[in-house]
């Protein structure tokens, strides 16, 4: 009997902090993130319905039908509930996922227009670091035993590849407001996660493998990128930023770098 | 009907064959019971450590330095000690205690009496499981004490941080190879016990128990059975792959190129990460549904008895069970949707795990009807299944987030999927362990628990598991990533520390309010009243026989099962409930 007003209590106080959204994402920062708080919200109505019901009910049915002498009713249940109750979840559900598809497609199945800017992002234990091609537009070619982060070298590029000369290395994500932005995800030892909240998007970065991710930021401002794929003992520490910026401000903060 | 057991053996004399190299799957079932039971105090301890951690992360306390002299030097604990027993926290929860107790412990020792056998149908392989097991859980415990400590890739173990040794970081040297060697071990023992029971259920029904006549505990555990012997022996292969990649140099799972830790890895080439994710998780996902179809099963079977009434919709519960069975072997793909797999597979697998929701759907609903117009009475046992359908409802709806790819994109290895398989997988499977605990206690060991102490251990369980586990949601909308033993170096986590000191809180009151239901357990052992044969006027098998049963179960007699299982409250009978064995005169079947 306790248990009733317990679990309706319970449900009230989850119900209530989604509701005041005390604890929430960031507000998002390109039209994908828009598209996912849409879809979030559709289904937080449809899972919290579900959910509040289910425990009320639950809760119900322990007042409602609780021993109070005599016999209980002597039924083996009801087909015609079971499949409505399995054609609604059944539809429910799956409509959930196809209304998500855009969504997952805008991300995975569209390829990067074909003006994005190419940025490589090389994943280590415990750090980050991306490179940009440079005025040449290419990359240069890199080595495996040219690599000594010490001396500022983490891609391991090669200084014999005059493509490589203009090659801007960078231990922090810089990108420009409002233009497509092609990432090169690469790790060199374990397997790390990319992951920017205001993006609303994650991807694992696996040795071995080159998994591209597109996007466009559309508000200026700095976003944290914390690892989010168990990568070892500094796995904690493992963070960095992304600023986005003004076009001008990246351009001039493009040539700096080459200069150094 | 003829049974390969009958006859097979006499009550053993001795203290070392009788309780120890027992053949009796009821003192087997026990075994394993107890065994879940160190392994669940273990392996909360370490969460409560884990727990203090990550809310204290530079606290020394002076006695973790007398544990750990070096990976807690100066009492403080290091991040890779927090990963060690992280890991060591999901190996030993999932493998030890949700695997093996609901399965293997309650299973072992109500299977054959429910379905009328006088033992299993191969008591020495049964014994030999038990004690495989007991290997793997030692061989397990020992990698804390090896150079480097326990292992620090998590219970998922993914290569390249498991596959390249020592060079990844502390405990992946002799670390994570006995950990590897205890799963394989493990999963030997699994398979042993899930041939034992398909044999035992398919061979050993007595006369009158059809398949459609049995409980439904019965039929989650074939289910857990099938899909146990199809997914360990999938992990045994893996486990010995990432072992010889380790060992002797192959590359299965460690791909060419790699730079770890300022070392060219020349030695390897060719190998595929995601390999080992798709062959981990196609045992992974099935060993959810190994830990909670039991669960569903007692769960079914309490709520029945104590609203004294038939299971709403039997048939339909048979082919939830089966269908969650099958389609829990194709919906992998939904724990790798950011892994860099083809992304139109994810649509695939998005659409089968939203499949499977339905019959998940499907049981609650009938769960409800269960109670429905019924007459419930609230022991704690009943409680407790209680307890594990609004669990169930609460860690299930937020699969529907984690379910759908895009949703994934933000939430995948945040606390919000900490939060769902605590709460599914976890504690509504514990749940559904403490409600089997009260309600079988009295068959197996003749006296009856503590009910007022039950009931007060159940309501501080229930608030606290709620407590610990619900903001965990709340972290995963802020984007607060899993396995990270230290918030402070992420600027937006800075908010959400006073959550982790309210869940830690949480944790540790819920977990000493377990000493209450230990305290219960080994008193009532000794001191508990005499319980009678059907202290709950339940209608199975296991009902009709003395409590504790005799050695073969039914004292020479073949019994024969006239009626379904679930009889409660039927009209014109005399009393409120016929047991299965009733005399079919009692009420003709409806």
């Amino acid at each position: 009997m306790l248990l009733a007003p317990i679990v309706w209590a319970l449900t009230c106080v989850i119900c209530y902090f989604f509701a005041v959204k005390t604890w929430w994402f960031p507000p998002p920062i390109n039209a994908h993130g828009i598209a996912y708080d849409a879809q979030f919200m559709r289904t937080l109505i449809v899972v919290g319905v579900i959910f509040f019901l289910a425990q009320f009910a639950l809760g119900y049915v322990i007042v409602r039908f609780r021993d109070d002498g005599g016999r209980a009713s002597y039924s083996h249940g009801n087909n015609r509930l079971e499949s409505v109750w399995t054609t609604a979840t059944a539809i429910l559900f799956l409509g959930l996922v196809v209304m998500g598809t855009k969504i997952w497609a805008g991300v995975h199945f569209d390829e990067a227009p074909p003006d994005a800017i190419a940025i490589e992002v090389m994943a280590k234990q415990f750090s980050w670091n991306f490179r940009y091609a440079g005025p040449d537009g290419k990359f240069g070619h890199t080595e495996l035993k040219l690599i000594n982060d010490a001396s500022g070298n983490p891609f391991g590029l090669d200084d014999k590849d005059p493509a490589g000369k203009d090659d801007v290395v960078s231990a922090s994500l810089k990108v420009p407001v409002g233009k497509p932005i092609r990432l090169i995800l690469h790790s060199r030892d374990v397997i790390h996660n990319f992951f920017v909240r205001e993006l609303r998007m994650k991807q694992d970065i696996v040795p071995g493998m080159e998994i591209p991710l597109h996007f466009q930021a559309d508000k200026p401002g700095v976003y944290e990128v914390p690892c989010s794929e168990l990568c070892g003992l500094g796995h904690y520490q493992m963070r960095t930023t992304m600023q986005v910026m003004s076009e001008a401000d990246f351009e001039q903060w493009k040539q700096q770098q080459a200069q150094k | 009907m003829s049974s390969p057991a009958h006859a097979a053996h006499h009550a053993p004399q001795g203290f070392i064959r009788k309780y120890v190299f027992s053949l009796d799957h009821k003192v087997i079932g026990i075994q394993y019971y107890f065994l879940g039971l160190f392994s669940v105090f273990v392996g909360m301890t370490l969460s409560l450590l884990m727990r203090f951690h990550m809310v204290n992360p530079n606290a020394s306390v002076s006695w973790f330095a007398k544990i750990w002299p070096t990976a807690a030097a100066g009492g403080v604990m290091t991040p890779e000690l927090y990963l060690s027993l992280m890991t060591m926290h999901g190996t030993i929860m999932v493998f030890f205690v949700l695997t093996t107790v609901p399965q293997s412990g309650f299973g072992n020792y109500f299977l054959p009496i429910q379905i009328g056998a006088e033992d299993m149908a191969f008591p020495v392989l049964n014994m030999m499981s038990f004690w495989t097991t007991f290997l793997a859980l030692v061989i397990m415990i020992a990698a804390f004490f090896v150079q480097g400590g326990a292992p620090l890739a998590g219970w998922t173990a993914y290569p390249p941080l498991s596959g390249a040794g020592r060079i990844t970081g502390p405990g992946e040297g002799m670390g994570q190879n006995l950990w590897i060697l205890s799963i394989a071990v493990f999963c030997g023992a699994s398979l042993m016990g899930a041939i034992n029971f398909i044999a035992t259920l398919v061979d050993l029904r007595c006369k009158g128990m059809s398949l459609m006549r049995m409980p439904l505990t019965c039929w989650t555990w074939l289910v857990t059975a099938i899909l146990g012997l199809l997914g360990f022996a999938v992990l045994l292969a893996a486990g010995v792959l990432l072992l010889l990649d380790r060992t002797v140099g192959t590359s299965f799972f460690l791909p060419g190129g790699l730079y770890i830790n300022d070392q060219i890895i020349a030695n390897h080439k060719g190998g595929s990460p995601l390999l080992w994710q798709h062959l981990f998780w196609f045992f992974g996902h099935p060993e959810v549904y190994i830990a909670i179809l039991p669960g569903m099963g007692v769960t079914s079977q309490l709520l029945s008895t104590f609203s004294r009434k038939p299971i709403f919709g039997y048939k339909a519960m048979v082919y939830a069970i089966l269908s969650i069975g099958f389609l829990g072997f194709l919906v992998w793909g939904h724990h790798m949707f950011m892994s860099g797999m083809n992304p139109y597979s994810a649509m695939a697998f998005a659409t089968l795990t939203m499949c499977i929701g339905v019959p998940s759907a499907i049981k609650t609903f009938n769960w409800i009807g269960t109670l429905w117009n019924g007459k419930i009475h609230f022991t704690t046992s009943m409680l407790f299944a209680l307890g594990f359908v609004s669990l169930f409802v609460t860690g299930g709806v937020s699969g529907i987030f984690l379910g759908q790819p895009a949703l994934d994109l933000y939430f995948h290895d945040t606390y919000f999927v900490v939060g769902h398989f605590h709460m599914i997988m976890g504690v509504a499977a514990i749940f559904g362990m403490f409600a089997g605990t009260f309600y079988w206690f009295p068959k197996m060991f003749g006296r009856m628990l503590n009910e007022p102490l039950g009931k007060i251990h159940f309501y501080l369980t229930f608030v606290g598991v709620y407590a610990i586990f619900t903001p965990m949601h709340f972290l995963g909308l802020v984007g607060n990533p899993r396995r990270y033993s230290d918030f402070s170096n992420v600027e937006y986590l800075a908010g959400v520390i006073p959550v982790h000191s309210f869940m830690s809180w949480a944790a540790y009151i819920t977990a000493a309010a377990q000493i209450i239901f230990v305290i219960n357990l080994f008193w009532s052992m000794k001191k508990g009243p005499i319980a009678p044969a059907n202290p709950w006027d339940s209608t199975t098998l296991e009902w009709s026989i003395p409590s504790p049963p005799p050695f073969d179960n039914f004292a020479g007699v073949h019994p024969v099962v006239n009626h379904g299982p679930y009889e409660y409250s039927v009209p014109g009978a005399p009393q409120d409930f016929i047991m299965q064995t009733d005399p079919p005169e009692v009420h003709s079947e409806s």
